[in-house]
């Protein structure tokens, strides 16, 4: 599959140069002391002592930052995230969404196609990527449906939303129930090179339910999903893929039954990949406990048990990133009984610390980690991103590892606020966004956190 | 002898002596109801709210007579009367209540967690009255107090509740109040109906009616929804009944002196035979009684805590020590400030 | 000895000897005042007011060889100042297994204080009948009265200060007879023992609010 060529902001700026960093190279899988050179909007030199070769004073044409006790990481490539625009502004908007991917280092995402109308027209994907372009935040890589208005009956036009942008088709948030309408999506995809992101959960076995089946469920007399939901779904799938040479790519995998069969199927040689988002990896059923809404999503919260199987993934490589699952809600969808709460929760602002969290825990090792978000999904959707390469877009993340922040709703880039982990202690922020070269966010010392737009004007280093 | 805790959401997690207090404060408010004069001004001035988003003439109306009895006023909103048609969210729906200030609400939804919710909105006592397939605390205080009064005990008891455990709310708070009360849970029914997973939460699991009311001290029926019984659950009523009634001879395998609850309305033939349901093991009446005795005592525990905090909190009791500036000052008057 | 640990400035105005002659005292009282028994009921307030009762009763069938009806009312749901909190008490039962109708009933407290216990007394009686008269009895009297109330039958007339502590401890709930007055000042809140303590201690008093 070749890789598509990203389009960039081709400003003319002044050289930037990153001092005294480390660097976390998640292709050589490696951290090294080094200082980067940005020109152009593109890496230009990546070695150690660049600042001592360029003059300290009279080189007012360089931007210096100095990266000293600092990551420098490539920034984050986030393949599954609702940006909500067009139709349901009021939980968020292409602007708002963007600019909590940059301040959680977020540099690209892909946004599904439950919109409205949904995105399965030429039409809409063009309209998103004019917002995206407009908002001059994270990159924004729009996901087309798999069905005409995500009805799971007829295709969508694959070639001209292709044309368009799209990177992939999913019609995430409803599952594909049609076994041969996903066979015919998995052949056509395959024309354009994307991947069938599968949202695997059979509506007849999830009946209804809100939350994991298990004993919590049965405990707090909430209606259960079954494992097993995902789990018929993704061995279907796989059959499919192996049918017809597709590349499917399971979204949100969040059963240790799915996980099994995704090993499985990637050592019979089907082309698969899988993603996992950071609530799967550290929540279990126990936080419904107390009917807390912001626990509610699909897939649900499951075990224990699956979380590790999670884990285990993770670290063999059977998950090959990590993604969030971005979904704002309003408050009013979620301060609502539990059967009637929205699914889903926002994550862009802390999927860093929590996959640190993962090192820190032993499952990763750092660099593996940033790969997971980072050059692992770039390659999933054969993006030309998520690396530190001379030559590529200077998208960077410069991250304070050592940053401590508790998560405040009410601190949100994020137009809403939905998320299971207020009032975590968080270690590691992004100190410093930059997307072609340009700082897209600054993270000032806590206590003095800069708003969207103040941000903008006062981001330059 | 305490019961602190602000509302009454469910059985689960409260402790012995908590389930004790309530059980010993029921005990005396039957002799309320047994006088003739059935009424006691402690809640005098005090505003019950009823808040039933579902049908249940039978809990309605025992809370209202508990809160009644006690002198409270009672107010009864049921979801055609109230705004629940009319698309109002139930946090607005608390909102609004919480301004006329009621000094509780009894809460019957049939969404799990709802009273959760309403708890976190208002600063009232919220009262469980059923909620979904979760709790129905009242429903199996009475159930203990009953089982409590024909056994003498609880500890050591094995209760069987059969039918439906998996949309009960009333099996949830029995199996809570019965398991930390030191009982026996055994859980009785079809595996559509009774899912293992209800054994991680303490009960053992049988499937054959027999062998589940082998050597129990208690058989608790769960009503049937016939609705249920759609070919989904279950094949059908008559399928269900086939297996599931408790007859006679079903009953003949518990101990000798078993005892039958059910929390009604029965359905005759179907989950429980008349001859049981008219038998001398049966004790569905006692259970009525009881039931205005248990929310009796919930609502004075309650509500008329929330009456001393609201005012001075002086104790001025014969030959107690009066605290001097306190005592001095006139009580103020009762509005459920 | 004592169960309860006491404190030096605590002082015993009635031991065991003088609350029997003192009952015995009542005891006669009554007889004479409603020539006999006939007719007559004894009610006590619990707690405290129920034991004090049943030793009436026991003195009075000493005297006149015939048992009087006897019951026991908890007057906690008549209160103008129930305290419920984490520190309340049980509401305990009420039993007056015999009609109210008609009778002289005799109405027993260990505590005659400022009134309020024994208003609250009078209007539950009155749900349970109409008696043909209401008697109070009470061991101790200790004055500071807040309602128009007084006692037909006083142990011991107490003068007390308001914030002074009268205690009363009956063998039967305490392990020993007596009674006390402890002055005011700060206290711990009391945890009632083995024994139990008095009603008066066993709760809390607390100066939130003025």
């Amino acid at each position: 599959m070749s890789e598509r060529t990203v389009p960039s902001a081709g400003r003319s700026e002044p050289p930037l140069l990153v001092a005294g960093g480390t660097l976390v190279d998640p292709v050589a899988r490696r951290t090294r002391r080094a200082d980067l050179l940005v020109r152009d909007g593109v890496i230009a030199a990546i070695e150690a002592g660049i600042s001592e070769q360029l003059p300290r004073r009279g080189a007012s044409t360089i931007h210096r930052i100095d990266a000293t006790g600092l990551l420098v990481m490539p920034g984050f490539v986030d393949i599954h995230v609702h940006l909500r625009e067009p139709g349901f502004e009021y939980k968020e908007t292409i602007a708002t969404g963007t600019r909590a991917a940059v301040a959680g280092g977020v540099t690209s995402v892909a946004c599904m196609a439950n919109t409205r109308p949904v995105n399965d027209s030429p039409a809409v994907t063009r309209f998103i990527l004019e917002r995206a372009h407009a908002a001059a935040l994270a990159k924004v890589f729009p996901v087309g449906a798999v069905s005409l208005g995500l009805a799971g009956e007829q295709l969508a036009p694959f070639a001209g939303m292709y044309d368009s942008g799209i990177v992939a088709v999913s019609d995430d948030g409803m599952p594909v129930m049609d076994a041969e309408l996903m066979r015919r999506a998995l052949e056509c995809a395959k024309m354009f090179g994307m991947p069938v992101i599968d949202h695997a959960e059979d509506r007849a076995l999830v009946a209804g339910g809100v939350m994991h089946e298990g004993a919590v469920s049965l405990r707090l007399g909430l209606r259960g999903i079954p494992a097993a939901a995902e789990d018929v779904m993704v061995a279907r799938d796989i059959a499919l893929a192996g049918l017809t040479g597709g590349h499917l790519h399971v979204a949100h995998i969040s059963s240790a039954g799915s996980v099994r069969m995704v090993r499985m199927a990637r050592a019979a040689g089907i082309r698969i990949t899988a993603e996992v988002s950071p609530h799967h990896l550290w929540l279990t059923d126990e936080a419904v406990t107390d009917y807390r809404t912001n626990a509610k999503m699909a897939p649900p919260l499951r075990t224990e048990d699956d979380r590790q199987a999670l884990l285990e993934g993770l670290a063999d490589g059977t998950i090959d990133c990590i993604a969030t699952d971005h979904a704002p809600h309003h408050k009013d969808e979620k301060d609502v009984e539990f059967d009637c709460a929205a699914n889903g929760v926002i994550g862009l602002e802390t999927l860093l610390p929590l996959v640190l969290r993962l090192v820190e825990h032993g499952v990763l090792d750092l660099p593996t980690a940033i790969a997971k978000i980072s050059s692992e999904p770039a390659a999933i959707l054969g993006l030309p991103l998520g690396t530190l390469e001379v030559g590529r877009a200077a998208d960077l993340a410069i991250v304070d590892p050592q940053r401590e922040w508790t998560v405040d709703p009410s601190q949100t880039f994020s137009k809403s606020k939905n998320t299971p982990f207020e009032g975590w202690k968080m270690r590691g922020r992004a100190v410093y966004t930059m997307v072609d070269g340009r700082t897209v966010h600054e993270e000032r010392p806590a206590g003095t956190h800069a708003k969207a737009g103040e941000a903008e004007r006062e981001a330059r280093p | 002898m305490l019961f602190a805790r602000p509302h009454l959401l469910g059985l689960e997690g409260l402790t012995a002596p908590e389930i004790d207090f309530l059980l010993d404060s029921a005990e005396s408010f039957k002799e309320v109801s047994e006088r003739e004069i059935k009424k006691v001004p402690a809640l005098r001035g005090r505003t019950v709210v009823n808040l039933f988003y579902e049908a249940s003439t039978r809990t309605r109306t025992s809370f209202e007579i508990a809160a009644k009895r006690l002198s409270a006023d009672t107010i009864n909103l049921s979801a055609s009367a109230s705004s629940a048609a009319k698309g109002e969210t139930l946090t607005d729906t608390a909102r609004n209540l919480a301004a006329m200030r009621p000094d509780a609400i009894v809460v019957r939804h049939p969404s799990s967690g709802a009273p959760d919710l309403l708890a976190r909105h208002v600063d009232c006592p919220i009262i469980n009255a059923g909620d979904g397939a979760h709790e129905h605390p009242t429903q199996a205080l009475l159930d203990l107090l009953t089982i409590r009064e024909r056994k003498g005990r609880i500890a050591g008891l094995t209760v069987a509740i059969v039918g439906d455990v998996l949309h009960s709310r009333v099996a949830r708070s029995n199996l809570f109040g019965l398991r930390t009360m030191g009982a026996k849970v055994r859980f009785v029914g079809p595996p559509t109906l009774v899912p293992p997973g209800f054994s991680e939460l303490g009960a053992e699991i049988v499937w054959d009616l027999h062998e589940g009311l082998k050597d129990v001290d208690v058989v608790m029926m769960l009503r049937i929804q016939r609705e249920r019984m759609n070919g989904r659950y279950f094949s059908s009523l008559d399928e269900y009944s086939r297996l599931y009634c408790l007859s006679a001879d079903a009953v003949a395998r518990a101990r000798e002196d078993v005892i039958i609850l059910h929390p009604g309305p029965m359905n005759r033939g179907v989950e429980i035979s008349s001859t049981v349901a008219d038998g001398p093991y049966s004790v569905i009446m006692d259970q009525v009684t009881n039931g205005v005795a248990v929310r009796m005592a919930v609502l004075y525990v309650l509500v008329g805590r929330r009456k001393a905090e609201a005012e001075s909190e002086t104790v001025d009791s014969e030959g107690g020590a009066p605290v001097a500036l306190a005592a001095a000052s006139p009580r103020r008057a009762a509005t459920g400030e | 000895m004592s169960p309860t640990a006491r404190d030096d400035a605590t002082r015993v105005v009635l031991d065991a000897p003088q609350i029997q002659r003192a009952l015995a005292r009542i005891a006669h009282e009554i007889v004479e005042r409603n020539k006999g028994v006939e007719g007559l009921g004894i009610v006590g307030i619990r707690s405290r007011g129920d034991l004090i009762a049943r030793r009436l009763q026991h003195e009075i069938a000493r005297l006149e060889g015939e048992s009087v009806p006897i019951g026991a009312i908890d007057v906690t749901l008549y209160r103008d100042d129930i305290s419920r909190g984490a520190d309340h008490h049980l509401v305990q039962i009420t039993e007056i297994p015999w009609e109210v109708d008609g009778r002289t009933v005799l109405l027993v407290d260990d505590v005659l204080f400022t009134g309020r216990t024994t208003r609250a007394a009078l209007d539950a009686l009155m749900d349970f009948g109409r008696p043909r008269a209401i008697q109070l009895a009470v061991l101790v009297d200790r004055g500071h009265r807040e309602l128009p109330i007084r006692a037909d039958y006083v142990g011991k007339n107490l003068p007390t200060q308001r914030a002074e502590e009268v205690l009363v401890r009956l063998s039967e709930s305490d392990g020993v007879d007596e009674v006390a007055i402890r002055p005011a000042g700060p206290r711990i809140a009391a945890v009632p023992g083995p024994g139990g303590e008095s009603k008066q201690t066993a709760r809390t008093t607390r100066a939130r609010r003025a």
